[in-house]
């Protein structure tokens, strides 16, 4: 594990954020602060909020309630490409690339919407270096839409990278991955944090996300119910109940022979 | 040799694979669960089950037959039987004429009447509401009939897809108590379920699936105890 600064500078504040869709209270009250530097996971069972509360901070569906605070600037209700241009950059979990253009091509459309001001010959060099950090040079001339899942995957991770941002926010890089690939995105998510980067990181695959991450959140139907170390929240009752079910809904059951 | 049997499967979805080399079978008459979280592969090894979804490797016996290549409907007539998640009913359609597309299977059309009786007498909310539209019924009513439906086709295996979801505890006890009476009257089940305490609680045995593969197996009243599915489910 990398030693973390305890009390660094806050990168990303959430303060009692809360989003309703009709009658569905999709976030409630979410509150925490990230820490510059740190990989903090967001887990929860399907439905929890984990990518609407994506969605709300960079922008795509604004909260209702509460406050975004990225860099020292209140971002609520920004729009997503003003977010990027502070230096906020994300991933998605159904990958988009955009087919009919290169590899390159698409990394380089992500470099020209980051915090800083690129020409484009800038970023065909950025978007190099990015596509040879995640190990895709080989590729660049190829048409985004002949990768496989794997190298989608990591088009999706250099196309964000390429934005150059201070926070990157990842859903589900791991998701349809085979072991050995999940391995190797592991070490690039790490390698990515070592540059400097600070993550906030959606996953399913648990292993891998207690692994990677320094403090963990877990929502479950929209609501915060944990937050802590990876040991502190695997062990905590109420998560294991958000995962396993209600212990005493079964021993009802069993009692009622 | 038992009734359902699942040897070294391997399925998935155009290049991605899903299932790696997965293992199980169904004793005669035992509720079987399988639990796993979210993205596991449990409704994909349910579709490869039924033939929904094709194996790429591996073989499935029923009833001491090699079924595996064999397409869902064939599956349905011999009486592999699957109620699907999120219910999939004929919604414009009564209550009963969804349990008559229940019996469309060669073996049950001739005994509907038969069946009807026997549905209707374990769920008798369906008969007082027989023709009402599916689509106006509630959650936990909808689920009532989803079961129904599959029983009508004569299930010689009867299988779920994520019973509890989404509804109260109230209901989610009243369907896992006709669960334990189909189980009492000797139909094989396989139950796949999110909420993991309730279905070690009811079942027989149990398998734990985890990202595709199957980690822990055992009587459930073992794997009940076992704080790897705690593991499985939470990654430490």
């Amino acid at each position: 594990m990398t030693a973390q600064p305890a009390q660094g500078e806050i990168i990303l504040s959430i303060q009692k954020i809360s989003k309703r869709f009709g009658g569905l209270q999709a976030l409630c009250d979410v509150t925490f602060d990230l820490p510059k530097g740190q990989i903090l996971g967001l887990i929860g069972p399907n439905g929890a909020g984990k990518t609407t509360l994506f969605n709300a901070v960079n922008g795509v569906y604004p909260p209702e309630e509460g406050r975004i605070i990225f860099r020292n600037t209140d971002i609520t209700g920004w729009q997503p490409y003003s977010v990027a241009r502070l230096g906020l950059a994300r991933t998605h979990q159904v990958v988009r690339p955009l087919n009919e253009l290169t590899v390159l091509e698409n990394v380089m459309a992500g470099a020209c919407f980051g915090h800083e001001q690129r020409s484009l010959g800038q970023a065909r060099g950025i978007a190099g270096e990015v596509l040879a950090f995640v190990e895709l040079a080989a590729r660049h001339d190829a048409p985004a839409g002949s990768l496989n899942v794997a190298q989608k995957k990591r088009l999706e991770l250099a196309r964000a990278l390429a934005a150059r941002p201070y926070l990157l926010l990842l859903d589900e890089v791991l998701a349809g991955l085979n072991p050995k690939e999940i391995d190797e995105m592991i070490q690039v998510v790490r390698q990515i944090r070592e540059q400097g980067i600070t993550i906030l990181i959606i996953e399913h695959v648990m292993h891998a996300l207690m692994t990677v991450s320094d403090r963990v959140i877990v929502l479950d139907y929209g609501e915060q119910i944990a937050e802590g170390t990876p040991a502190e929240v695997a062990n905590n009752p109420r998560v294991i109940e958000a995962y396993l079910g209600d212990p005493a809904l079964a021993e009802r059951m069993m009692e009622s022979d | 040799m038992a009734f359902l049997e699942m040897t070294d499967l391997s399925s998935g979805y155009g290049e991605l694979q899903i299932l790696w080399g997965v293992s199980l079978a169904l004793e005669r008459g035992q509720l079987t669960a399988l639990v796993g979280s979210n993205g596991a592969g449990k409704t994909t090894l349910l579709r490869t089950i039924m033939g929904l979804t094709r194996p790429w490797h591996g073989r499935i016996t029923f009833d001491d037959r090699d079924v595996t290549r064999l397409a869902a409907h064939a599956k349905a007539d011999r009486g592999l039987i699957l109620v699907p998640e999120g219910r999939q009913l004929f919604t414009s359609m009564s209550v009963y004429e969804n349990l008559e597309m229940g019996a469309f299977t060669r073996r049950a059309v001739n005994s509907l009447k038969r069946n009807l009786e026997r549905v209707y007498d374990l769920f008798p909310r369906l008969k007082e509401r027989s023709s009402q539209k599916a689509g106006t019924l509630s959650g936990g009513e909808q689920q009532m009939l989803a079961v129904a439906r599959g029983l009508m086709a004569e299930p010689q295996i009867l299988m779920f897809d994520e019973l509890s979801l989404g509804l109260a505890p109230v209901l989610v006890m009243s369907l896992f108590q006709v669960l334990r009476r189909l189980k009492s009257e000797g139909l094989t089940m396989l139950l796949v379920e999110q909420n993991v305490q309730l279905a070690l609680a009811v079942s027989d045995y149990a398998y734990v699936l985890s990202e595709g593969r199957i980690g822990i197996q055992g009587k459930a009243a073992a794997v009940r105890q076992m704080d790897q599915v705690r593991q499985a489910y939470l990654g430490m």
